[in-house]
């Protein structure tokens, strides 16, 4: 099956998925976030490499953190760009989501960044471009329904090479919500492509996925088993409408099972990193002394995720 | 009307077992004789049949006409001389003055017979019956909640008690409400790694199990539509071996693609019920090779608007009546089963399913036929195909079996 994001000679030409890249192209973006974070120590902190190429922020669901950091990122690279806060403009007026596309097409814009309630609504935008022979224009997945975040996944691989150098000799877990989550499915395609040997779900059954083991990854229920031994520990955000009801009794009792507490991340490897895609919520998913503890590293995630963002707009952009 | 003689083709009539080179002979509607001329026939008109197959005209158990004069268009094209319409229709076929009108619209119109599914409920929406009686009068050969499921289980015990009153038949596509209503996909490996909400199997599963136990109470005869699973083909199965009087369909493209066929979200691939494994397939492959179920187009037209959307939001189904027959070939091929058996479930088991006495070449039978070339090869492309539907995973394939002519009541009308 053709891979949308690759063009025939195997380069990156749209960032949709963590999933179906091959190791060197993550390598490739890690390697070129990492020479990106000498730019942002700078006084001067740019690099002309987008100098006149148009950056469209495409918000069809609201967030002003991840659009932030794509702002930056963008404007580091000497882009133009252009913020539209589209959940309350077009498609208020029935607008289908193409023809937004097409008419942001005429504006000579080069890189669309979408974020979108739709599992799947990226990869409809770049099969577009590609029909209607815009291959000028590239399509960076800022987040999509529950299926990818990739640029999170790819911020989160570099956090995790920052601290631990190897990937081939890890324990990584992922804890909490991952049916709903899709910066758990980013990180997981990520973690077992650089060849993280032990991938682990940790969660309630009403929160995980079936078939996660087709993924590569090992489930467990009890999160002081799960925990053993791990080196890095990826915290999920538990959305506030799934606190309550058919899926969880109560946050409470969530956090007694699955939140983090110095206790439990005592059962971790002594020098095991802690982590969080952020925003946080304290005492469900997290005990304060955990997230602001000296293990964990949630504040050097946002400052990652700017270069990688810049390695990832530079790269597509580029090819 | 004119005598017609269909001459040299290869017949195939699977209900009477008929399978060989010879001439049809059609006077005043109907089937007057097979390789020898009925006494003092003359043709008025004759169709050089060589090298093609000629047999029952094709019985859709399942297609959506949303513009009428197009669909019935197409399904004549594509050999279906009569079709069963779900009442999901704008608005709902609830009353017998719609049932009338749609009727009567199909025979202005003159191409396949229009068979209109009444609604079994007001508005399909599961609570009030609909006026059964009164439908049926106006032309409703059965009574459906088309896709949507019934949510109180009195409510349906109630409308199949009334349906057994008078003997009707009651259509229903299995699906637990709350199990379906906020999925897409089937709940498997590729909805988990595409982020999409689950159909878990257990939603056809738990409808199933409801409507035989309904069955064993009431003895209203029911017929279960788009089957999608193993586990429900199983139960249906059992069912019917216990004698209840229960019958099962099955969408031919569930028969051909799977959860895979998704791939980076293809929206041609969303379908109602989902298309589950390659276990399933298997399944539902064996039941329609068995003999156990008919196979139908469930054609659903979907305009490019509605389909150019991101997975989950666009509309599910697929267009089907021109390509009912092309793909039940490519499954028969490719599940080993013959060409007169893979005509039986498009034209002798849907007439068993409707207690029709069509789908079949008998002498004295009504002549709906079909003529098609079995070799022949066509492109589908939205040119290619005379339906407003273009919406279909198999755009841009090769499929082989094309349809020369149709003829309804005698009449050539493709």
């Amino acid at each position: 099956m053709h891979n949308p994001q690759l063009n025939k000679n195997g380069e990156l030409i749209h960032l949709l998925s963590t999933e179906g890249l091959p190791q060197a192209i993550l390598t490739q973006i890690l390697d070129t976030a990492q020479s990106f974070m000498e730019v942002s120590a700078r006084e001067v902190k740019k690099v002309p490499l987008l100098r006149g190429k148009s950056v469209f922020n495409l918000f069809f669901e609201n967030s002003t953190r991840t659009r932030t950091t794509f702002e930056i990122a963008a404007k580091r690279l000497s882009a133009d760009v252009i913020n539209l806060d589209i959940g309350r403009s077009s498609t208020a007026k029935g607008e289908t989501l193409l023809d937004t596309i097409d008419n942001l097409c005429s504006m000579d814009a080069n890189l669309f960044v979408v974020r979108h309630a739709s599992s799947g609504a990226p990869y409809l935008i770049a099969e577009h471009l590609q029909r209607i022979g815009r291959d000028d224009i590239h399509v960076v997945n800022a987040g999509d329904g529950r299926h990818a975040h990739p640029t999170q996944g790819l911020l989160d691989m570099y956090t995790i090479r920052h601290y631990k150098k190897d990937f081939t000799q890890l324990r990584v877990a992922i804890v909490g919500d991952i049916l709903h989550s899709r910066v758990a499915r980013s990180d997981i395609h990520a973690l077992t492509t650089l060849g993280v040997p032990e991938v682990r779900a940790i969660g309630p059954e009403t929160l995980l996925p079936k078939h996660l083991d087709k993924l590569g990854v090992q489930v467990f229920h009890d999160m002081n088993e799960g925990l053993k031994d791990c080196d890095v520990v990826i915290m999920l955000r538990l959305q506030n409408e799934r606190m309550n009801g058919a899926l969880l009794p109560s946050a409470g009792e969530y956090f007694r099972h699955y939140g983090l507490t110095p206790q439990k991340l005592a059962l971790a490897a002594p020098d095991a990193i802690v982590m969080h895609p952020g925003p946080m919520n304290r005492g469900v998913e997290i005990h304060s002394a955990v997230a602001d503890g000296p293990q964990a590293v949630i504040l050097n995630q946002v400052t990652f995720g700017i270069a990688v963002r810049m390695a990832v707009m530079s790269i597509v952009a580029g090819n | 009307m004119s005598n017609i003689e269909i001459q040299n083709g290869r017949i195939i009539d699977p209900k009477n077992g008929v399978d060989r080179i010879a001439s049809l002979y059609i006077a005043d509607g109907r089937v007057a004789g097979i390789g020898a001329a009925p006494a003092g026939f003359v043709a008025g008109q004759t169709i050089d049949a060589a090298g093609c197959v000629v047999c029952p005209g094709l019985i859709d158990l399942g297609a959506r006409l949303n513009s009428i004069q197009a669909e019935l268009a197409a399904a004549v094209a594509g050999g279906v001389t009569s079709v069963v319409v779900p009442p999901d229709a704008d608005p709902p076929l609830d009353e017998p003055e719609l049932a009338d009108r749609l009727v009567h619209r199909g025979e202005e119109i003159g191409k396949a017979r229009v068979l209109p599914l009444g609604a079994l409920t007001l508005g399909l929406k599961g609570e009030r019956l609909a006026e059964l009686a009164g439908l049926q009068k106006a032309g409703c050969v059965a009574f459906s909640q088309a896709n949507k499921p019934v949510v109180d289980t009195e409510a349906l015990l109630r409308a199949m008690e009334y349906a057994a009153t008078f003997g009707f038949a009651v259509w229903l596509q299995p699906q637990d409400y709350w199990l379906s209503r906020n999925g897409i996909a089937h709940e498997g490996e590729l909805a988990s790694r595409l982020g999409l909400a689950g159909i878990p199997v257990a939603a056809e599963t738990i409808a199933i199990a409801t409507i035989v136990q309904l069955v064993r109470d009431t003895g209203c005869r029911v017929h279960l539509t788009r089957l999608s699973s193993a586990a429900g083909v199983a139960l249906a199965k059992a069912a019917i071996t216990e004698g209840l009087p229960l019958s099962f369909d099955i969408g031919v493209h569930h028969l051909l693609l799977t959860e895979n066929d998704i791939g980076f979200f293809n929206p041609h691939a969303r379908f109602c019920p989902p298309l589950r494994t390659q276990g399933d397939r298997q399944a539902l492959s064996d039941a329609a090779a068995a003999g156990v179920a008919a196979i139908c187009s469930d054609h659903t037209p979907v305009g490019a608007d509605d389909k150019l959307l991101p997975f989950g939001e666009a509309k599910p189904g697929a267009t089907g009546l021109e390509v009912l027959l092309p793909l039940t070939l490519k499954w028969a091929e490719a599940a080993g089963v013959s060409l007169s058996d893979a005509l039986a479930r498009i034209t002798s088991a849907p007439a068993a399913v409707l207690g029709s006495e069509s789908g079949q070449l008998a002498v004295g039978a009504v002549a709906d036929v079909c003529v098609f070339d079995p070799e022949a090869t066509w492109q589908l492309t939205p040119e290619a195909l005379k339906s407003r539907g273009k919406n279909s995973p198999w755009q841009g394939y090769f499929l082989t079996g094309k349809v020369r002519h149709t003829l309804v009541g005698g009449r050539i009308v493709y």
